[in-house]
């Protein structure tokens, strides 16, 4: 079955969204969403507000859960093995898919016990090893050398690009396999912004980055691949040079081209 | 016509509320002066001597001070966890439709007039408590060393632990609403992000929002504690009003600074036995005004912290 | 590709036990949800059970009988509270009105207000057994005799904080838009506020008068050496009063059935008094909303 919403041959789908249907309430918010998201490359969300793309990426780590009324119906692979599956235990799902949200959210606690906490939550490591892996952890977020000589000090002590990259480093330090980034720089001024666009182009080597963005330019620097939504539906699907150069859909070059937004 | 309709507005209104000032120093004031005959006695040294004799003019206050203080920890022991319990369901486990019913039967406790509690605490719990806790303690653990004195006494439902389990249980409503409030205002995206890492709700609550609402959690506390040091009836009908210390059984009849102000105060004559009275009376005031300022503090700090995170 | 997501194996025990752990915590909370629930319920059903054995037309119209007397009521306690908490709040509700008015309206960042509302808090909690000490030097040894003047003036005192922090916080609710749109007609301060802000905030007001109701029908500490008690009939406020708490303080620590039973019909009163206060002014503050 080829549907513009396929790979081409030589990607693996790290993720597959088949058939996907998603409420709030009574309220339609996803319909029918068929996609295949790249394995260890950047895949971006664009749309106008309301268009659904939050909740997609939300869908994608069962975050909905928290909240009886919003319901997903449909299938989402990671590997093959359907995630949505209820018997399975969505704390081991989510330390597979890590997320990152709009403004930082550094925990209450020092920088080292940040990174620290996801680590504790599923394996048991000597002092040393801790120490190694928060280091690595903040060494992959480009944030290691800023914060080396203040462990120990509260995360809500630097700066807010300081500690989006925090919540970055948080994310990795459970080794996950995809990492989901909400809107991740909205919240920072234009030079934090900088330099989280080039740490997810060093991400990608190592993890499959899905980020939603509301600044189409950001997805045309950062992104491998680009979905577009309206409304609930997935209007188009394809790698970001030609979605931004050579839209399929005509919908998608109005969005583009800024005639509306 | 404009000017004065405002000045006398608010010079009434600023009169009301200096008025409320008044009043905290008149009962400061009256204590002091009312006790007045009892400090000039006794010193300080009424807060350590367990004599009371109305007979022969000397007063101590410890049996009563003992009595408070002892009744609030118990009553604290035991209403922390449970209010934390119930704070942590109403907020994480309890369906929709059951948030409101649950929250209102809560605060329906806390509008029982402690006197029911006290009536109900002395006819039908105590008897219970004698049955089914008390004597199988107490044939338990004679004999052994320190509980055993602890369980000794008649076991017949009054003393420090029935009035400790009865305040207990009405501080729960004051100390889980707060508790309740302030887990409620724990940014969601904060929580998201632990769960989004592989949290249980279990670790989420214990390491993430009890610490970041640990300023209004202990203000919610002091807050119970501050009710239980003041509580009248409810520790009157059951502590059993006997000034002893001999025995620090915690089955054993005692006395506590409001049940013996409730018993003792209205036949007083004028003179020490009263001035000591109204001793124990300034004594209470000073440690509630202390445990309640504290209460109030930690609870504006929760609240600035929380402005400046959102 | 794989059957299933492979999870690690050391990942995997380590996990169970926290999956334990949560769900030991959770099934805690629900014990505690419920241990809370119980007690309500066991006290209600109670007080139910002995107090309407007890309720009879009599209770209402028969005096405070002696001890093992064949009649008798709880007439002139009834009476008793009736007065001595509708004075009260007569008294107290326009001082906490104007009270939380300045805290809300005047004094927010006057020292005056802040103080006021710091000690304000601490009244609100303290015990009230205090009170009735503060006004026993007060009224009581002056006039050389327990009164119900003395039993209203202390429960007139629990009013206040009650009223004061209820209306400002209600009048802190009003957004500042309606009082700049009567301020924009030229309206003056104590107009704006008694005609439209205090108007638009009367239901959580009202809540607030309710609610402090409720609290001092019940409170007996502050009765026992102010108003004292009395066995007749009184309609004279300098005389001593009867009220309904101190007499089932009374009778409820006595060995006698009759007073007994009489003490479990007055708290059956006093709960589904205060009970049903409770659920008005919650209600009333639910449809404002």
């Amino acid at each position: 079955m080829t549907s513009i919403y396929d790979l081409p041959p030589q990607e693996k789908a790290k993720l597959a969204v088949r058939d996907l249907n998603f409420y709030y309430g009574g309220f339609h918010a996803l319909k029918n969403i068929n996609l295949s998201l790249p394995e260890k490359k950047v895949t971006a969300f664009i749309g106008p507000s309301g268009c659904g793309k939050s909740t997609l990426l939300r869908a994608l780590n069962r975050m909905f859960e928290l909240y009886p009324e919003q319901r997903a119906e449909g299938q989402i692979l990671l590997d093959g093995t359907n995630i949505l599956d209820k018997k399975l235990d969505v704390s081991l799902i989510r330390a597979k898919i890590g997320m990152v949200f709009q403004k930082p959210t550094p925990f209450p606690m020092s920088i080292y016990d940040n990174i620290a906490f996801g680590v504790k939550l599923f394996e048991t490591l000597s002092r040393d090893a801790m120490d190694e892996r928060v280091e690595w952890a903040l060494r992959k977020a480009a944030l290691w050398n800023e914060v080396k000589d203040k462990l120990q000090q509260s995360g809500s002590g630097l700066s807010g690009g300081q500690q989006q990259r925090l919540c970055i480093a948080r994310g990795i330090a459970i080794k996950p396999e995809v990492l989901l980034l909400d809107e991740p720089c909205s919240a920072l001024d234009p030079i934090s912004t900088g330099k989280i666009e080039e740490l997810i182009g060093e991400l990608k080597h190592d993890y499959t980055v899905v980020i939603v963005t509301h600044n189409m330019q950001q997805a045309a620097r950062c992104s491998d691949y680009t979905a577009y939504m309206y409304l609930g539906d997935l209007i188009e699907f394809g790698p970001t040079r030609e979605v931004f150069t050579k839209p399929k859909k005509k919908d998608t070059e109005d969005y583009i081209t800024g005639r509306f937004g | 016509m404009k000017r004065w309709g405002d000045r006398l507005f608010a010079a009434a209104a600023s009169s009301a509320a200096a008025l409320t000032l008044a009043l905290m120093a008149g009962i400061l004031g009256s204590l002091v002066v009312g006790a007045g005959p009892a400090i000039e006695a006794f010193g300080l040294g009424f807060l350590t001597s367990a004599v009371w004799d109305p007979v022969g003019n000397q007063y101590g206050g410890l049996v009563m001070i003992y009595g408070t203080l002892a009744t609030s920890l118990i009553a604290l022991v035991i209403a922390v966890p449970v209010s934390f319990g119930i704070a942590l369901f109403l907020t994480e486990l309890s369906p929709g439709w059951l948030k409101r019913p649950l929250g209102i039967a809560i605060e329906l406790l806390a509008a029982v007039p402690s006197i029911v509690y006290g009536m109900w605490g002395l006819l039908v719990f105590g008897p219970v408590l004698a049955t089914y806790v008390q004597q199988p303690l107490q044939a338990a653990f004679t004999g052994v060393p320190v509980l055993g004195a602890l369980v000794s006494g008649p076991p017949v439902g009054i003393g420090i632990l029935s009035a400790g389990i009865i305040l207990a249980i009405m501080i729960i409503p004051f100390i889980a609403s707060v508790m309740r409030d302030v887990f409620e205002v724990t940014p969601p995206m904060l929580k998201e992000s632990a769960y989004g890492l592989g949290s249980t709700t279990w670790e989420v609550v214990y390491k993430i929002v009890l610490p970041y609402t640990k300023a209004g959690v202990v203000g919610g506390i002091m807050l119970g504690l501050g009710r239980a040091l003041g509580e009248t009836m409810a520790v009157t009908f059951v502590i059993g009003n006997m000034n002893q210390l001999n025995s620090l059984s915690l089955f054993e009849a005692a006395n506590s600074i409001t049940s013996a102000l409730a018993n003792e105060f209205a036949e007083a004559g004028e003179g020490l036995h009263q001035a000591s009275l109204i001793y124990l009376g300034l004594v209470l005031f000073f440690i509630t005004f202390v445990v309640l300022s504290l209460s109030k503090m930690l609870l504006a700090q929760m609240k600035r912290a929380e402005g400046a995170r959102t | 590709m794989s059957a299933a997501v492979a999870f690690d194996a050391s990942r995997l025990s380590h996990h169970k036990r926290r999956k334990l752990v949560n769900q030991v915590a959770l099934a805690l909370s629900l014990a505690a949800m419920a241990f809370g629930v119980f007690w309500l319920i066991w006290i209600l059903i109670e007080t139910v059970r002995l107090g309407i054995g007890g309720l009879s037309l009599a209770v209402f119209t028969e005096m405070t009988p002696p001890p093992l007397a064949e009649t008798g009521g709880l007439a002139n306690a009834i009476f008793g509270s009736l007065t001595m908490v509708g004075l009260a709040t007569l008294l107290g509700t326009p001082i906490g009105v104007m009270a939380g008015v300045y805290l809300a309206e005047y004094g927010k960042t006057t020292w005056l207000g802040r103080v006021t509302q710091f000690i304000n808090d601490i009244l609100l909690s303290a015990p009230s057994i205090v009170i009735g000490l503060f006004i026993y030097s007060a009224v009581v040894a002056k006039m050389k005799s327990f009164s119900g003047i003395a039993g209203v003036l202390a429960l007139a005192l629990i009013v206040i904080p009650v009223v004061v922090r209820t209306t400002e916080n209600m009048l802190s609710l009003i957004p500042n838009a309606l009082r700049e749109a009567a301020y924009a007609l030229g309206t003056p301060k104590w107009k704006v506020i008694s005609a439209i802000t205090l108007k638009a905030a009367r239901a959580g007001v009202i809540t607030g008068v309710l609610l402090a109701v409720a609290r001092i029908a019940g409170e007996t500490a502050p009765l026992l050496f102010t108003a004292l008690s009395n066995q007749f009939w009184t309609s004279n406020l300098g005389e001593p009063m009867a009220s309904l708490p101190v007499t089932i303080f009374k009778f409820a620590m006595s060995p006698y059935e009759n007073w007994q039973k009489l003490a479990w019909a007055g708290v059956f009163i006093i709960t589904m008094g205060v009970l049903a206060l409770n659920i008005i002014a919650r209600t009333m503050l639910r449809n404002k909303n």
